[in-house]
């Protein structure tokens, strides 16, 4: 083709881009050097006397406080407790939850009793029943796992009948179509179809659990995590009470990392 | 021998809505009806009532005579959007309408292994449905059908959701299916095309009710209708189907939807 604009008469203006940006991603080496410099100002400012380590103990303090908690054997005793009760009280709820979820999932009766049940208990804050369930079960370790258990129920029966409800439609007449009996079909095309939206309320469920685990060693326990974070407050040790919570948060990320394990391994198909 | 599927005085109303009144047709084995019609001329919900997922409101279905004696599941649907299981690999979606039956294993494995190499999809067994074209989950629904040896193949739109080139593929293999074996069927589409290469005869349902407008014979054999010799009574039969369809189409085109 002959290039017409030889002469230079015409005008010549150049596409500019402009479909850029909302597009984030995160960039490790911007996020390591974030903490990196928080952790090293904090430090900074401990050691050059800007904040009284009563206050605010400086990262190396509760490191060393860690340390010896760790060698001293206390810290297994509370971490031992504590995950103890969470785990047993998760495993109730989470059961319960599951069942029930799936049952208003598939049953008119199940979904015109729980569905307003759910609807009415859900807001309370859970923490708030356990002077009652000590009332009722003894200061033993029962009341603090009903709590969890409470705690976590909720958002696992309504992520499992919400998984349930959106299961496609033309699965469950797939397998009818092929004549598939009820529970082929509850097994084998609505529980799968449902986990996505379960592994979702687990997520959910696992942040409530460290919550109400805490809060109710706070109130009624001398051994584990919530119970350690009381006693060093009052007897102001600021620097076993910030070991104490990071503690708990290093426990929230490995839940949390585990289960994005699972959720890789069965959750690959989407 | 032989049998025949009957459709008498089918009528059903959703609701208020009546979407089907009074259809009837019977057809023999080893004939294909296509069926069209604008979008919501009850395409669906006779292919539901068929098939026994929608209860009518009068009217019944029914097959006379013999079918074949190892039919597992004699009217078997073919989805328009597949409706495969995403977490089960082909041989698993394709294996599925076998695991309520009393099979034993090897008989459970060669049913799929020769479902599948009658699709062509014995080298994706193992492969996800995420994984594969649009074409290739359309021949998995096809295989989870041809499994359990229907004596009725119910289709709704098979082809609406694949791209122009990939249906010209699945027509052919349709073709290549049901010309291994006597092959019975209702082929539902709103592609006028579609519906006269594949199908015996043709029924034309008008909307609101949807009412048998007409059933038309295609004047061609479905293994002579690529020569040249075809095309002026094919074209013939165009037409005039869509002289018939044309109305409609536009009022349901005009439609604004309420509720
Ligand atoms: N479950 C339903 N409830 C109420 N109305 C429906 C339902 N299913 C279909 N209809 C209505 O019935 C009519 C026929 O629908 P359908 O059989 O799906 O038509 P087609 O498959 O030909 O598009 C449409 O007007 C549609 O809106
Ligand atoms: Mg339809």
């Amino acid at each position: 083709m002959v290039d017409m604009s030889v002469g230079g008469t015409r005008r010549r203006a150049l596409v500019s881009f402009r479909g850029g940006g909302f597009a984030p991603v995160s960039i490790t080496w911007i996020s390591v050097l974030f903490f990196v410099l928080l952790i090293g100002f904090w430090q900074m400012a401990s050691s050059l006397g800007w904040v009284s380590g009563l206050f605010l103990p400086s990262p190396l303090r509760i490191v060393d406080a860690l340390q010896r908690l760790a060698l001293s054997g206390e810290l297994t005793q509370h971490v031992t407790a504590s995950l103890a009760r969470i785990g047993a009280g998760w495993a109730v709820g989470a059961v319960l939850g599951v069942v029930f979820g799936g049952l208003i999932g598939l049953f008119s009766i199940w979904r015109s009793v729980g569905v307003p049940f759910i609807a009415a208990m859900f807001p309370i804050p859970k923490i708030a029943l356990l002077p009652l369930f000590i009332l009722w079960l003894g200061i033993g370790e029962a009341p603090k796992i009903v709590t969890i258990a409470l705690g976590v129920f909720y958002p696992i029966a309504i992520g499992t009948y919400a998984g349930v409800d959106n299961v496609a439609r033309t699965l469950i007449r797939m397998g009818q179509s092929f004549n598939m009996p009820f529970h082929h079909i509850a097994f084998k095309i609505v529980a799968p179809g449902a986990l996505p939206s379960v592994l979702a309320a687990v997520r959910i469920s696992t942040s409530i659990a460290l919550i109400l685990m805490v809060s109710a060693e706070m109130i009624g326990a001398d051994k584990g995590l919530g119970a350690f974070l009381l006693t060093a407050g009052n007897l102001m040790q600021t620097d076993n009470l910030m070991a104490g919570i990071v503690v708990v948060a290093a426990i929230g990320l490995c839940i949390s990392g585990l289960l994005t394990l699972v959720e890789r391994s069965m959750l690959s198909w989407r | 021998m032989g049998f025949e599927l009957a459709i008498a005085n089918v009528s059903h109303s959703y609701a208020k809505m009546r979407a089907l009144e009074d259809v009837s047709v019977t057809l023999n084995e080893g004939e294909i009806l296509a069926v069209i019609g604008p979008s919501g001329c009850g395409k669906s919900t006779l292919l539901g009532v068929v098939g026994g997922l929608i209860a009518p409101s009068s009217g019944s279905v029914s097959l006379l005579g013999e079918t074949p004696p190892d039919t597992l599941n004699p009217y078997t649907f073919i989805f328009q959007d597949f409706a495969l299981l995403p977490w089960r690999s082909v041989a698993g979606n394709v294996g599925l309408p076998l695991e309520h039956h009393r099979l034993g294993v090897g008989e459970r494995k060669a049913r799929v292994a020769d479902a599948l190499a009658r699709t062509g999809l014995s080298e994706f067994a193992d492969a996800l449905p995420k994984q594969l074209s649009g074409g290739m989950r359309q021949r998995v629904g096809i295989a989870r059908a041809l499994v359990v040896k229907p004596a009725v193949f119910l289709m709704d739109e098979p082809l609406s959701a694949l791209d122009a080139q990939t249906r010209e593929l699945l027509m052919d293999d349709f073709e290549d299916i049901w010309r291994r074996e006597k092959t019975t069927g209702i082929y539902v589409t709103h592609n006028l095309d579609e519906a006269i290469r594949m199908a015996d005869r043709v029924m034309v349902l008008r909307r609101r009710p949807g009412r048998v407008r007409e059933i038309v014979a295609v004047p061609v054999p479905r293994g002579e209708r690529r020569k040249p010799a075809a095309q002026g009574a094919l074209r013939a039969l165009h037409e005039e189907l869509w002289a018939n369809i044309r109305e409609e189409a536009k009022l349901a085109d005009r439609e604004v939807a309420r509720g």
